[in-house]
């Protein structure tokens, strides 16, 4: 028990191992349920890809897991901005993620302006910026003149929701 | 003659005041997005794909073209300023640039970076207009069973040759060829993986797929691990070199251009092989082998002429047979289908207009980031103090507006919050992001291949290696693939000795295969070559095979920051 529990120990990676076996098992079953006519035409049907993928994914989540267990590791990417040395910083992540998805349920109802807005100025405080009005302004400027940019300049007409009338 | 008319006629057409201008949007966007951390040229043109629908093709194929060169250019700008390179490209160049610029001669280095960049964009591309035609002459000959095999050579080869596990890169194959099954199959009608889902039947739109992997994936990532202290970006005025300057350059470019080229053009060469390569030569080359870790001015123009002659070979693949192998190349293909182009030896001839404005516009646009770049640099260099949250806050900003902007559906930004997620998650994992768009786009048009192969055959497998091609093709795939066994066992047998052993070390010590794993699929003229340099320098192999150890993380995503 106590063995089996310190070896999951910091082997988050496993996660990664089962999500490709889901998706690996997910592709064989959606897979088996098409149907395959004979057909002079298309001998290989649309089965023979969705088969090979579904196997790779479970023969990668396979070799994955033992690849962990054996004290492999995937290396983190790193980049200008990244600073592996401290773990991952989900104050920031899961903020961002909230006016992300904020984001989504506003758009169609209250308008690419409002959303956009909020869009901006909640993940510029979550990326830790505390200037609250300028950020403000910065945010419903750019959602203003991306909604008149693609309007005017593209023919591309973004929601206007609740503005509608006003812009 | 035909060739010379018909970039002539590409030139007239470039050149007009309309083209100009987007040729000129499109490097200073490009060099911006290069300068700037977390978004690259791929992410770029993905972005504008959906903007670029209201443009001629033409135009958008110019403008992409700008901000493919211009990202090279401006990657190699940051990774001299900064001390850390964003893109597993530029991080030779950063070793020596980083290394000058720290010792006052970050002009010189600017320079001999953005001229060597230049004189490589150049010889490159008119090495694109000269062999380009002759893959296309080839390449019609070959039949649907050529064509599955190449494209096998290619997806496999930048899973397994690129990024330091084969084992993930082959994971993120996977996904990605997942992800390119989802929608109505193009034979049959039949839905895969659309869970019953209306929206999902057209398949997943590639602009949704790379902006969510590229810019929300990777926005997620940097703030989750956001480095609070401000990196120290090295001060600089307009890149200028001296005469010595000049004359320590000049070689490292022009051999730094011969590596870069041809390992561009091939399925899965990458930038990163010829540019180590260009680097090990310089220093074993340079009458100033002591300089070499104090900042040398060769081992900054070879890797850079390298880089960005990669970059330009890259496209003769890409353009003559429908095969990408770096990022931008892909998005550039998906772009291709978006306009209703199809990708691949007909290219030439039923677009041809188009790919030679295209290609005349790499000559002007390469022209143009010269032009900008010189005095720019400063400009540029400012743009690195970007405070951060703005920075991000503004690529999710974009994203998001790209994505919807597709199709005006918010069921695209959910996909986008999902597909960032996955982005995250390879990030973090250390699975390579390029196996996995390349699989998406690829995907489909591997599987039409197959189908049709078979079809000529009737069915009978041996229809996949009917044509001789075909068969070389499968040869070399196996070697590939066998190439890390075979060097274990030479070296079982031989432990350590001569230039052999060199080129496969790095790939045998362990599950990282370090750029040297290369040569096998090169063709054995420059395979050979390639390892001749590499062998050359077996002195460099202590301090220079740890750094790339650790570099195999940037190598992760292909040749360009994405």
């Amino acid at each position: 028990m106590t063995s089996s529990a310190s070896r999951l120990k910091g082997r988050s990676e496993l996660g990664v191992a089962a999500l490709l076996g889901a998706v690996g098992a997910l592709v064989l079953i959606d897979a088996a349920r098409l149907v395959v006519p004979y057909s002079q035409s298309d001998p290989v049907g649309p089965k023979a890809l969705p088969m090979i993928v579904g196997g790779l994914l479970l023969i990668c989540a396979v070799l994955l897991a033992v690849n962990v267990l054996r004290g492999g590791r995937g290396e983190a990417e790193a980049g200008e901005d990244v600073d592996l040395t401290h773990p991952s910083d989900w104050k920031t992540v899961l903020p961002l993620a909230g006016a992300f998805i904020a984001n989504i349920l506003l758009i169609d109802w209250a308008g690419w302006v409002i959303s956009g807005t909020v869009l901006f100025w909640g993940s510029v405080w979550a990326l830790g910026s505390r200037h609250y009005v300028r950020d403000g302004l910065i945010s419903l400027a750019l959602a203003l003149l991306t909604f008149y940019g693609f309007y005017l300049g593209l023919g591309i007409a973004l929601p206007a929701g609740l503005l509608e009338g006003i812009l | 003659m035909d060739v010379l008319s018909s970039l002539m006629d590409g030139f007239a057409t470039a050149l007009t005041p309309m083209n100009l201008l987007y040729a000129l949007i499109g490097v200073i966007l490009g060099t911006a997005v290069g300068v700037l951390p977390g978004i690259g040229p791929a992410m770029t043109v993905a972005l504008l794909l959906p903007v670029a629908t209201v443009l001629e093709p033409t135009s958008a194929f110019i403008m992409f073209a700008g901000i493919y060169y211009g990202g090279m250019f401006g990657g190699s700008t940051t990774s001299i300023l900064l001390n850390t390179p964003g893109e597993s490209s530029s991080v030779i160049t950063a070793i020596e640039g980083n290394l000058m610029a720290k010792a006052g001669k970050a002009a010189q280095a600017l320079a001999t970076a953005a001229i060597g960049s230049f004189v490589a964009g150049a010889i490159g591309t008119s090495l694109l207009v000269v062999f380009a035609p002759i893959v296309v002459q080839f390449a019609v000959s070959l039949g649907a069973p050529s064509y599955f095999a190449i494209m096998v050579l290619a997806l496999l080869a930048v899973t397994a040759v690129l990024g330091s596990s084969k084992l993930r890169g082959f994971a993120s194959l996977g996904l990605g060829l997942a992800i390119g099954l989802v929608g109505l199959d193009f034979v049959s009608g039949q839905a895969r993986l659309t869970f019953g889902l209306p929206l999902l039947s057209d398949g997943l739109d590639v602009v949704v797929i790379a902006v969510a992997i590229f810019a929300v994936g990777e926005a997620l990532w940097v703030a989750a691990h956001l480095r609070r202290t401000p990196l120290q970006i090295i001060p600089v005025g307009r890149p200028w070199m001296g005469k010595e300057d000049w004359k320590r350059s000049w070689k490292p470019w022009l051999r730094g251009t011969a590596f870069g080229f041809p390992f561009g053009a091939l399925p899965a060469g990458g930038a990163e092989i010829p540019t180590f390569l260009s680097y090990v030569t310089e220093k074993r080359l340079s009458k100033h082998p002591e300089e070499f870790g104090k900042g040398a001015i060769e081992g900054v123009a070879g890797p850079e002429a390298a880089n960005n002659a990669a970059a330009a070979g890259t496209l003769t693949p890409m353009l003559a047979l429908g095969l990408p192998t770096n990022a931008t190349a892909a998005v550039m293909l998906a772009a291709f289908t978006q306009f209703g182009i199809q990708p691949g030896p007909l290219l030439f001839q039923n677009e041809g207009p188009l790919v030679w404005a295209l290609i005349a516009s790499l000559f002007i646009g390469n022209f143009l980031l010269l032009l900008v770049n010189l005095p720019l640099a400063p400009v540029w260099a400012k743009l690195l103090r970007l405070p951060r949250p703005y920075l991000y806050a503004g690529i999710l900003f974009f994203a998001t507006l790209g994505a919807y902007s597709v199709n005006l559906q918010a069921f695209d930004l959910m996909l986008l919050l999902v597909l960032g997620a996955l982005g995250f998650m390879m990030r973090r994992y250390g699975l390579p992001v390029l196996p996995l768009i390349l699989g998406v786009i690829l995907g489909p048009r591997l599987e039409k291949q197959l189908r049709q192969a078979l079809q000529l055959s009737a069915g009978d497998v041996s229809g996949l290696w009917s044509e001789p091609i075909a068969v070389v093709v499968y040869i070399i795939v196996a070697l590939v693939l066998l190439w890390p066994l075979a060097a274990r066992l030479w070296r079982a047998r031989r432990p350590r000795t001569g230039g052999l052993v060199m080129a496969g070390g790095p790939a045998v010590d362990g599950p990282a295969s370090g750029p040297a794993a290369a040569p096998p699929v090169e063709a054995p003229a420059e395979g050979s070559a390639a390892e001749g340099s590499a062998a050359a320098a077996p002195a460099d192999r202590g301090p220079d095979a740890g750094r790339r150890r650790s570099d195999a993380t940037h190598a992760n995503h292909g040749q360009e920051k994405s």
